[in-house]
């Protein structure tokens, strides 16, 4: 068995158009509303009463204790007993499975956020508060103007570590049929059995991705976390 | 209610074959990533300069590529090189290997936050680098890096859904079994689906939680919180 230079490269062009199609757009998109998200249950965690506040933490504990796989597919039932093909007839399957893919990814990976962001906004010393409430800013001012600029810088390269992380389990759209990059990788490799090279290829990009935005977080990190 | 026990107990003998598979995969993907992220994680810190680098670029490798591709790598390519793993084993080995070199970071970064007096007292008393790190270092480590590793469990429990796509038969799979027939159900099947995941999470996360205060007590610290998210998120990216 020997690799196949040739035809590796002949499948970096189909393998990058999946990527950039599908892969780049659900990470880009899954962890823009994944961190509006995560932000919204850390502020939810603080803001909201008791009662309100044990279920939602409960919930999110499960919504993050739980695989993606299971989660993605029991987006796609819902989809189903709402008869929601039948629904929208002209958007295609594809379109419909990176719609619910981005809707699950978000709301996954939102979960590990808020943990992020809820460490971020611990960082802030009592007197921040303090000071707020010697000026009497209204309680959304507060978090708008002192609480969340400053939690943010804390924050920012965990979010961006978790979006990386997302990035990497992006395959997992396999399992509802999503084209997503190694689907197409695994359906390009199956014509003629040469697996080897489809997969090193789809390894290498995904590695050529993400490992300089990591490094980048890393020195984003020493910059901004003190 | 009674539905959900029901469909539960008459399902239970598919639901406990998922979930055996769940668990072994869980389990045996456990053993192996916590000798991988040790073994790596010592070679990060060693004074030889070929371990270290040969495990930065192991652990940069295994991080780098998503865990699905490392799964079909072991999958769909070692067979054409005759190397003809069962499924069950590609699963193991291909956790095992991604959530190793994860918890490598983590146990590089717990070695590392041992205070640099403690290196120096070693040097101290000269004690060689296997003793030192054997006596001193690690158990100091080893209470600081358990929170770290009880997240990265929670995610290993979590990727054994992968098994889904390498034709084994999880708990994933047979509650999507559930969930098309039509006595059962969407939310009673997949109802028992996230329970069941939860509840085995929950039970690892326990696990480790008690590990961690009992080497936090013979270290004579308090009782951290149990929220790392920084350094797993910094480990996982």
């Amino acid at each position: 068995m020997e690799f196949d230079l040739e035809f590796a490269l002949e499948t970096v062009g189909p393998l990058l158009m999946a990527f950039l199609q599908v892969t780049l757009v659900v990470t880009v998109a899954g962890s823009v509303v994944a961190a509006l998200l995560g932000l919204i249950w850390a502020v939810c965690q603080r803001e909201l009463p008791t009662p309100v506040r044990l279920p939602l933490s409960w919930v999110l504990d499960v919504i993050r204790m739980t695989p993606l796989p299971l989660q993605l597919l029991f987006a796609v039932a819902i989809f189903i007993s709402f008869d929601g093909y039948r629904k929208f007839p002209d958007t295609d399957v594809e379109t419909i499975g990176m719609i619910l893919g981005v809707a699950v990814f978000a709301i996954h990976y939102s979960t590990y956020m808020a943990e992020s962001y809820r460490a971020g906004i611990d960082s802030i010393r009592q007197g921040q508060w303090e000071a707020a409430t010697a000026l009497s800013l209204p309680r959304s001012r507060v978090w708008r103007a002192v609480i969340i600029p400053q939690a943010l810088r804390a924050t920012l390269p965990s979010l961006g570590n978790w979006a990386i992380a997302m990035f990497k389990d992006t395959p997992f759209l396999l399992v509802i049929l999503v084209p997503e990059m190694v689907a197409k990788a695994k359906q390009l490799g199956g014509a003629s059995y040469q697996y080897t090279e489809v997969f090193t290829v789809a390894g290498l990009i995904f590695l050529a991705a993400s490992y300089p935005t990591a490094v980048l977080m890393r020195k984003l990190e020493k910059k901004l976390v003190y | 209610m009674s539905d959900f026990f029901q469909a539960i107990s008459d399902y239970s003998p598919y639901l406990w074959e998922g979930a055996r598979v769940t668990l072994a995969l869980s389990g045996g993907g456990a053993v192996v990533a916590l000798v991988v992220a040790v073994v790596l994680g010592l070679c990060a810190i060693s004074p030889v300069a070929v371990l270290r680098v040969g495990s930065r670029v192991i652990v940069e490798f295994f991080r780098g590529t998503s865990l699905v591709v490392q799964l079909f790598f072991l999958f769909y390519v070692f067979p054409l090189f005759g190397i003809d793993l069962p499924g069950m084993w590609c699963g193991i080995v291909g956790l095992g290997l991604n959530y190793g070199a994860y918890g490598s970071e983590v146990v590089r970064g717990s070695l590392n936050a041992v205070a640099k007096v403690q290196w120096e007292s070693t040097t101290a008393l000269s004690m060689s680098w296997p003793l030192a790190v054997r006596r001193v270092i690690w158990p100091q480590a080893w209470g600081l890096m358990l929170p770290g590793l009880n997240n990265l469990m929670v995610m290993l429990v979590k990727g054994t859904a992968v098994a889904l796509l390498i034709g084994l038969h999880d708990l994933t799979y047979w509650v999507e079994v559930m969930r098309k027939d039509p006595e059962v159900g969407l939310w009673i099947a997949y109802g028992a689906g996230f329970l069941f995941y939860y509840l085995i999470a929950l039970a690892c996360s326990s696990g480790l939680r008690l590990l961690e205060r009992r080497a936090q007590r013979r270290l004579g610290l308090a009782p951290s919180k149990t929220r790392t998210t920084r350094a797993t998120a910094e480990a996982v990216a």
